[in-house]
C-alpha cells in the first residue's frame, strides 16, 4: 500500500513540476511561494484582525503554535499535517479556504514546504523581509556553458545555462536585414535610414552608433515619461494647458543622449534645487514633480488636493524607483509587502515641502534678444497701466480681495473671487500677500492681468465697461506676444512656510494622526543622513546609493522589456511580493551590478543586451516549444513585437521622407480629426494644428492633453498619463486598422511614400521599384509570392481606377512631366495605394 | 472574469472564434487543425463571456445627466422648505453640509415646482418632466443616493470609476472586460454625447488600467460617428476591399513564415474593422424607423432633436448587441438661474428618455435592458447667489440626492430611501454610489467583488473596498 502511495504522489509531484510556469523551482521557497498564498487565501480569517478557531497564520510562531484543536504544522511530514487535510478537504473535513479553495498545484507547494521542514524565513514582526528583492544585489558568478561559442558577452551564458539544463537549443541569429531593422527600431525608433543600408558585417559598431545618435535619447525618453507621468495639461475639469511643461522633456531627451548616469539622473530629477549653487538644468530637472496633476475646478477645497498631489508623487517615487505599489499603505498597512502606513508617510513628508516655481530657462540663443527687448516691453506695460489707471483700482481691489480671504462668508463675489483666484491662477492668493514692489515681475504681470480680466465679477457690468478693461487685457496680451521671450520651465523650491506631515489614519487628507518626519522604509537599509532630519537630496542619494537593493534591478528590468517584451521579472511595475518571480534571477542581477560597477551607465547596460548573442536570435514562433514556454520566458527565441505608438508614427513618417528630424522643443499639434478636442469640457480644450514641418515631428512630441489624447496615441495604447505606467498594452484592435487605413494622416504618409520611391527610381520598371519601397520599408527585398501579390494588386487597382479618373488625382495629385514616373495617372495612384498596404503590413508595424 | 483568465486569453496566440467565422484560408485551417478541440478560449478581447450567474440584464443603456441635476426640483419634492425660504438655517442643522461654491449661511431656496403622484404606483415626479411622469410606473426611484465628493471631475470619477482620482476603469469598461459584447461588428461599449461636455471629458468613459480595448468609443455627432471610419478621399469601397485582401494575403504569408498568430489576431482586426465601416452608418440612418417612432423621440423636432436622436441610436445599437451605451448629456450645473436652466435640460431630455422606455418596452427588450437615468450628486436645499443681480441657484451637494433605474432585474413602480425633511441628508435607506455599482454588476450577472483586474500588485474592483448591492431594488 505504502508503496502504491508514493509512487501515485511522485506521479502527481511530476505533473505538477511539469505545469509549473518557468521560473518555479523544484524546492519552495517560503518567501516566494508560500507567504504569498498564507496572504491572498489564509489570513483574512487567521491574521491580526480575526483568528478563526484559535489559528493564526501571518506569523511563524502561532503558525507552529497551530489553533485550538492543536498545531497544524508537522514540519517533515505534510501527510500528517492538519493544514494539508485542510487544504485537500479530506472526508469529514471542511475545506479551506472555504470560498475558493487552493489549487492542485497550490496545494502541492504546501506539501513540498513542509516535507522540506516547513522553514519560516521571515519573522512575524517583518514578513516579507525576506523576499528575494529586497536582498542586497550580490555580483553573481557568470555560470559555466557547454557551447561557449554561442555566447557573445556574459548576459547569454545565463541565459543559455537555462537553456542547456532545461535542454533546449537557442533559435538561430535572426537574418541580417531583420537584425538591423531591430537594432533601429529599439535603440532609435526608426526604421533604418537609409533604403541602400546594408546589414553590416560590424553590428556591434551599428549598435554603437545607434547608441550615439541624437534619435536614441528621443526614443527612449518616451519610455521614462510613461512612468512620469508627464503631460502637457493639468488634468481633471479644465484640463488646463502648461505651456512650458515640454523643457522637462527637452531636459530627458538631453540627459539620455549624454548617458548622464543613472544616479545623477535621478539626483538631479528629486533633488536638482537642493544641490549646492544649483545650475537652471538642474532645477529643470525637477520639473519631474510637476508632472502630477492638478485640479483647478471651482469649488474645490486646494489643501484637499495638495494633499493628493503629495500622494502622487510618493506613489510615482516608490514605483518608478523601489518598484513598491506603496500606495495601498496610504490608508492601512501593506497587505503583502513590508511597508507599514508609517513608511508611507514618511515617504510622503519628504514631498510636503514642495512649492511650484517657473523659473526662466533659456535654451541657446534666446537670451540676447529678450534681453534687449525688455526696456521698451516694461516701458510699454506701465503705459497701458497708466492709461488705463488699473494700479488706481487695483490698490483697493487687493485690499478687499485680502480682507475677503481673512472674513468668509460675508460677501460672496469676494469669496468666489478670493476662492478661484488660487485655482486659476499659480500660487495667486501668495502673490496677491507680496507687496507690489517685492514681486517677481512675472508675477506681477499674471496677477495683474487675472485682475483686468476678473474685476468683472465684483462689480457691476456698466462699472466694468467704464474701466476699458477688456481693451487693456488685450493690449497687455499683444505686448506680452510681441515680447521675444525665454524658455520657461516648471520647477519646485521648498515651501517657506513649513509644512508639518502627519499619518493620516484613514488615508483622507484631512484625518491627522501622529506626527512623522521624513523616512525611508524600515525593510530597506537605513538611511544615513548628515543633518538633524533627512531631505530630499538623503532620499535621491539613498534610493542610488549600493546599500539599495531596488532601484537598479528595478531599471534594467524594464530595460530588458523594452528588447525582450517582458521583463526578466514579468511585472516592471512591482517587485515586491505580488510581482512575479524573475525568470532569470542571477541575470537580473548581474545586470544590475553591471549597471552599478559601470558608474550607472544605462548606455552600457543597452550595448550588452543589443550586443548579446540572445537579442539577436530570431523572433520566429517555435512549435517545439509551444507547449513547454508558449510566453517565451526561456529566451529561446526573440519575440515579434508591435511597434509603440510613437514608433509607429515615426517609422511610417520616416519610410515617407516626411520626418522633422529636429531634436527637443516645445510639443506640436498634427492634424487631429474635428470634434475630438470637444470632448473635453466645455470647449476649454482648443487644438489648434501646427504648421509647416512641426507636423511631422516625432511621435513623443505630439501635445498630451490629459482629457482629449491625440486619437492615434490612444488607439496605439498611449492612452493615460494619469499615474505612472512601466509597460503598455500592445493591443489589437479594429480601431487601430481604421487609423492606419484611413487617418488622413497615414493617407499623407502613404502618398509621400509613393512620391519618394517614384522620385528615387526614375525610369525604372516596376519591379524595380516595388524593390525599392521594399527596402525603405523592411530593409529587405520582396519575396517571390509578394512580388506576385503586389503586381496582381497594381494591376486590378489601375483596372478599378481607370473607371474614376478624379479619384486617381486625388490619390497622386501631381502629373509626370520629366520627372521618369510612369505616365499613365492610374499607374501613379495605384503606387499610392500600394504604399499603403505596405504601412499597414503587420510586419511593418511589427518589430520582428 | 479574473485578472488569470485574461492573462490566459491574451497569451493563448490562437485565434479561433473569429478567424472560422470569417476567414477560411489554409494557413488559418492548418493553424485550427494544429490547435486541436483543447482551445477554447479566443485571443478577441470582446468575445462574449459567461458571467458569475444568470443575469437579470444583458444590455446597459447609462443616461447620464453630468453636471447634477436639481433633484429638489424633479424627484425630491421638501414641502418643508417653504417655511424656511429666504432665511438661513441654524448652524446645527448645516454642519455636516459639505459645500463647493456657498457658504453653510447661505439662504433657502423652496422649490417652485409643482410634483404630481403619477401612475399606478404614485411616484411623485415634478411638472419639468411630464413625459416621465408618463412612465412612472417602469421606474424604481431612489432617494437616498450618497457620494463622498463635492466637486465634478471627482464626483463624476467617483460616479464612474469608484474612485475619485483618474486612472480607473469605468463601468462600462468593466463591463465590457467582465462580458465581451454579443456585437461582432460594433465595439462593445459605445458613447453618445449631447449638450456642453461634461467635466470629466473621456476620463467617464476611459479604461484607466485595463486595455484600452474596453475603453468606451464616442460616435461623433459630426464627420465619421467612429473615428476614422470612412475611407480617405476618393478610396471607394471596391478600392478599400482590394487593399484588404491584398493586405490579407501578404500578411498570411508571413503568418506562415514566423508562425506568429499575432498575426491572425490583426488580420481579423482589419475584417472587424471593415464590417464595422459596413455596419456603423446603417446605426445612423434612420430612414428604417417609422415615422410615429421619429415623433416619439422627437428626432426631427427642437429641442429634441440631439437627445432624442442619441436615445434611438442606443436602442438600435443594444439591438445589434452592444454591451453598453452611455449617453453623456452636459451639463445640470446650474449654479444659477437654476429654473430656466432645468427647465432648458427637461426639455431636451424628458421626451426622449419616456420614448425611449415605451419603445424599449414594446420591442420586448426594456426586460432585458438596464436604463439608469442619474448624475454625480445633487444639489443644495440653499440657494446660490454667484453675481450681482443674478437669478438664484443651487450649488453642489453629496449628501442626498436622486437617481432612477428601469428595465432588466429591477422592479419599477417604487421609490427606494428618503432624505430628511429639509433634504439635507439620507434618512433611510442610504444608496451609496458603490452600492449602486455594486448593483449594476449584479444585474448584469456580475460579482463585484469577484470581477477583479491586477494592477501594480493589487486586483482593483469597480467597488474598491466597499459597495452592497441594494436587494430591494430587484425585480
Amino acid at each position: 500500500m505504502d508503496n502504491i502511495g508514493m509512487s501515485g504522489r511522485i506521479g502527481v509531484l511530476g505533473i505538477v513540476l511539469a505545469a509549473l510556469p518557468c521560473g518555479a523551482r523544484a524546492e519552495v521557497s517560503f518567501a516566494d511561494d508560500i507567504e504569498p498564498l498564507l496572504h491572498r487565501s489564509c489570513v483574512a480569517c487567521h491574521g491580526e484582525a480575526i483568528q478563526q478557531s484559535g489559528l493564526r497564520l501571518d506569523g511563524r510562531d502561532s503558525a507552529l503554535k497551530g489553533g485550538d484543536s492543536g498545531p497544524i504544522i508537522n514540519p517533515g511530514k505534510p501527510d500528517s499535517s492538519t493544514l494539508v487535510h485542510r487544504l485537500e478537504g479530506r472526508e469529514g473535513l471542511v475545506r479551506m479556504p472555504p470560498a475558493a479553495p487552493l489549487s492542485e498545484q497550490e496545494i502541492e507547494l504546501f506539501r513540498t514546504w513542509i516535507r522540506d521542514g516547513a522553514a519560516w524565513d521571515s519573522s512575524a514582526d517583518n514578513p516579507g523581509a525576506g523576499h528575494w528583492s529586497f536582498q542586497p544585489i550580490k555580483r553573481p558568478a557568470v555560470p559555466e556553458v557547454r557551447d561557449q561559442a554561442w555566447t557573445r558577452n556574459p548576459v547569454d551564458a545565463f541565459v543559455l545555462a537555462r537553456l542547456e539544463r532545461e535542454g533546449i537549443a537557442p533559435a538561430p541569429e535572426a537574418e541580417p536585414s531583420v537584425l538591423m531593422r531591430r537594432a533601429f527600431l529599439d535603440l532609435t525608433g526608426l526604421p533604418p535610414d537609409r533604403p541602400d543600408t546594408q546589414s553590416p558585417a560590424d553590428y556591434e559598431g551599428l549598435v554603437d552608433r545607434l547608441l550615439r545618435s541624437d534619435q536614441f535619447g528621443e526614443r527612449w525618453a518616451a519610455l521614462w515619461l510613461d512612468q512620469v507621468r508627464y503631460a502637457d495639461s493639468d488634468g481633471y475639469e479644465k484640463d488646463t494647458v502648461r505651456p512650458h511643461a515640454w523643457r522637462y522633456r527637452h531636459w530627458v531627451i538631453e540627459a539620455l543622449n549624454r548617458d548622464m548616469p543613472f544616479d545623477r539622473f535621478t539626483i538631479e530629477q528629486l533633488a536638482g534645487d537642493l544641490l549646492p549653487g544649483a545650475t537652471t538644468e538642474q532645477r529643470v530637472a525637477t520639473g519631474f514633480y510637476r508632472n502630477t496633476l492638478k485640479n483647478r475646478e471651482g469649488g474645490v477645497n486646494v489643501e484637499e488636493f495638495r494633499f493628493e498631489e503629495v500622494a502622487d508623487r510618493a506613489n510615482t517615487v516608490a514605483t518608478v524607483w523601489l518598484g513598491l505599489s506603496m500606495e495601498c499603505a496610504r490608508c492601512h498597512d501593506h497587505k503583502y509587502d513590508p511597508v507599514t502606513q508609517k513608511d508611507y508617510y514618511r515617504l510622503f513628508a519628504f514631498f510636503n515641502e514642495l512649492d511650484e516655481v517657473d523659473i526662466d530657462a533659456p535654451l541657446g540663443g534666446e537670451l540676447g534678444p529678450y534681453l534687449r527687448a525688455r526696456p521698451a516691453f516694461d516701458r510699454d506695460l506701465q503705459a497701458i497701466y497708466a492709461e488705463y489707471e488699473v494700479r488706481e483700482l487695483q490698490r483697493p481691489w487687493t485690499e478687499k480681495m485680502l480682507w475677503a480671504g481673512e472674513n468668509p462668508g460675508v460677501e460672496h463675489e469676494w469669496d468666489t473671487s478670493w476662492d478661484i483666484l488660487a485655482l486659476y491662477l499659480d500660487d495667486g492668493q501668495r502673490i496677491l500677500r507680496t507687496p507690489v514692489e517685492r514681486r517677481d515681475w512675472r508675477e506681477d504681470l499674471a496677477l495683474t492681468e487675472w485682475f483686468l480680466r476678473n474685476y468683472s465679477r465684483v462689480t457691476s457690468d456698466e462699472d466694468y465697461d467704464a474701466t476699458g478693461f477688456r481693451e487693456a487685457v488685450k493690449e497687455v496680451h499683444a505686448l506680452i506676444e510681441a515680447l521675444p521671450d525665454v524658455s520657461r520651465a516648471r520647477a519646485v523650491q521648498v515651501d517657506a512656510r513649513p509644512v508639518a506631515s502627519h499619518v493620516h489614519p484613514s488615508g483622507a487628507w484631512d484625518d491627522l494622526g501622529d506626527a512623522i518626519a521624513p523616512g525611508t522604509p524600515a525593510v530597506l537599509a537605513p538611511l544615513d543622513s548628515p543633518g538633524p532630519a533627512p531631505t530630499r537630496l538623503d532620499l535621491a542619494r539613498w534610493l542610488v546609493s549600493p546599500d539599495n537593493p531596488l532601484t537598479a534591478r528595478v531599471v534594467v528590468n524594464r530595460i530588458w522589456q523594452a528588447y525582450f517584451g517582458t521583463g526578466l521579472a514579468a511585472n516592471t511595475d512591482n517587485l515586491g511580493m505580488r510581482g512575479e518571480a524573475p525568470s532569470h534571477p542571477a541575470l537580473l542581477d548581474w545586470l544590475a551590478s553591471e549597471l552599478i560597477d559601470a558608474g550607472w551607465s544605462l548606455k552600457h547596460v543597452h550595448r550588452l543586451i543589443a550586443t548579446s548573442a540572445t537579442y539577436r536570435q530570431s523572433s520566429q514562433w517555435r512549435e517545439d516549444l509551444a507547449e513547454r514556454d508558449p510566453g517565451n520566458r526561456l529566451l529561446a527565441r526573440q519575440a515579434r513585437l508591435r511597434l509603440p505608438a510613437e514608433s509607429l508614427r515615426d517609422a511610417s513618417l520616416a519610410v515617407a521622407g516626411l520626418l522633422d528630424r529636429r531634436v527637443g522643443g516645445p510639443s506640436v499639434r498634427p492634424h487631429q480629426p474635428a470634434g475630438v478636442a470637444e470632448l473635453g469640457y466645455a470647449n476649454s480644450v482648443e487644438w489648434s494644428e501646427s504648421a509647416g514641418s512641426d507636423r511631422y515631428r516625432r511621435g513623443l512630441y505630439i501635445h498630451f492633453q490629459r482629457t482629449t489624447p491625440y486619437p492615434f496615441l490612444a488607439n496605439f495604447d498611449l492612452e493615460e498619463r494619469n499615474v505612472t505606467m512601466c509597460s503598455r498594452e500592445r493591443s489589437n484592435t479594429p480601431l487601430q486598422a481604421l487609423n492606419l487605413l484611413n487617418d488622413p494622416v497615414f493617407f499623407e504618409m502613404a502618398q509621400g511614400l509613393a512620391f519618394r520611391v517614384l522620385s528615387e527610381t526614375p525610369g525604372r520598371s516596376f519591379e524595380e521599384r516595388l524593390d525599392r519601397a521594399y527596402r525603405i520599408c523592411l530593409a529587405r527585398e520582396p519575396r517571390p509570392s509578394e512580388r506576385s501579390a503586389m503586381r496582381d494588386y497594381y494591376v486590378r487597382q489601375r483596372t478599378l481606377l481607370e473607371e474614376d479618373e478624379d479619384a486617381a488625382r486625388t490619390w497622386f495629385p501631381l502629373d509626370s512631366g520629366s520627372a521618369g514616373w510612369p505616365d499613365d495617372r492610374t499607374a501613379l495612384a495605384a503606387w499610392v495605394g500600394l504604399s499603403r498596404i505596405l504601412l499597414n503590413l503587420d510586419e511593418f508595424i511589427t518589430r520582428e | 472574469m479574473t485578472h488569470e483568465h485574461y492573462r490566459a486569453i491574451r497569451t493563448r496566440r490562437h485565434f479561433l472564434d473569429t478567424c472560422a467565422a470569417g476567414l477560411g484560408t489554409v494557413g488559418l485551417a492548418h493553424l485550427l487543425a494544429a490547435d486541436g478541440a483543447s482551445a477554447a478560449a479566443s485571443p478577441d478581447p470582446l468575445v462574449p463571456r459567461q458571467p458569475h450567474f444568470a443575469p437579470a440584464a444583458k444590455n446597459l443603456i447609462f443616461l447620464f445627466m453630468a453636471g447634477a441635476p436639481s433633484q429638489l426640483d424633479l424627484f425630491d419634492p421638501k414641502p418643508g422648505l417653504r417655511k424656511w425660504h429666504g432665511e438661513p438655517l441654524p448652524p446645527s442643522m448645516t454642519k455636516d453640509m459639505k459645500l463647493a461654491f456657498i457658504k453653510p449661511t447661505a439662504k433657502v431656496l423652496a422649490s417652485p415646482r409643482e410634483f404630481s403622484r403619477c401612475g399606478q404606483s404614485g411616484i411623485e415626479i415634478s411638472d419639468y418632466m411630464p413625459h416621465l411622469q408618463t412612465v412612472a410606473d417602469d421606474v424604481c426611484l431612489i432617494r437616498s443616493m450618497r457620494t463622498d465628493q463635492v466637486n465634478h471631475h471627482p464626483g463624476q470619477s467617483m460616479f464612474m470609476s469608484g474612485s475619485p482620482l483618474v486612472g480607473r476603469p469605468t463601468l462600462g469598461a468593466w463591463l465590457a472586460y467582465g462580458l465581451g459584447s454579443e456585437s461582432r461588428n460594433l465595439p462593445g461599449f459605445v458613447v453618445l454625447t449631447s449638450g456642453r461636455g461634461a467635466s470629466g471629458g473621456s476620463s467617464n468613459f476611459s479604461s484607466g488600467f485595463l486595455p484600452s480595448t474596453y475603453a468606451g468609443v464616442p460616435f461623433r455627432k459630426s464627420g465619421d460617428p467612429v473615428l476614422y471610419l470612412s475611407n480617405p478621399p476618393g478610396v471607394s469601397r471596391d478600392s478599400q476591399r482590394l487593399s484588404l485582401d491584398t493586405l490579407r494575403r501578404l500578411n498570411e504569408q508571413n503568418l506562415e513564415r514566423t508562425g506568429d498568430r499575432e498575426i491572425a489576431a490583426r488580420i481579423a482586426s482589419y475584417e472587424l474593422a471593415f464590417r464595422l465601416q459596413a455596419s456603423a452608418p446603417g446605426l445612423l440612418d434612420f430612414s428604417d424607423e417609422a415615422p410615429a417612432t421619429l415623433d416619439a423621440y422627437g428626432v426631427e423636432s427642437e429641442p429634441t432633436s440631439a437627445y432624442g436622436a442619441n436615445c434611438l441610436m442606443a436602442r438600435r445599437m443594444v439591438e445589434r448587441g452592444v454591451r453598453v451605451v452611455m449617453l453623456v448629456h452636459a451639463s445640470w450645473d446650474d449654479h444659477t438661474n437654476l429654473d430656466e436652466g432645468l427647465k432648458k435640460n427637461c426639455d431636451m431630455t424628458d421626451k426622449p428618455v419616456a420614448a425611449l422606455l415605451g419603445d424599449l418596452k414594446r420591442r420586448g427588450l426594456l426586460a432585458e435592458t438596464l436604463v439608469v437615468w442619474g448624475g454625480e450628486f445633487g444639489r443644495t436645499s440653499l440657494g446660490q447667489l454667484k453675481h450681482v443681480g443674478d437669478k438664484v441657484g443651487r450649488d453642489h451637494h453629496p449628501n442626498g440626492y436622486s437617481l432612477w433605474m428601469a428595465g432588466g432585474g429591477v422592479r419599477g413602480g417604487q421609490v427606494l430611501g428618503k432624505t430628511d425633511e429639509l433634504g439635507l441628508n439620507v434618512a433611510e435607506d442610504p444608496v451609496h454610489v458603490h452600492d449602486l455599482q455594486a448593483t449594476i454588476l449584479h444585474l448584469m450577472g456580475l460579482d463585484h467583488e469577484r470581477l477583479t483586474y491586477r494592477h501594480m500588485g493589487r486586483d482593483f474592483r469597480l467597488t474598491d473596498v466597499s459597495g452592497q448591492v441594494v436587494r430591494t431594488l430587484l425585480a
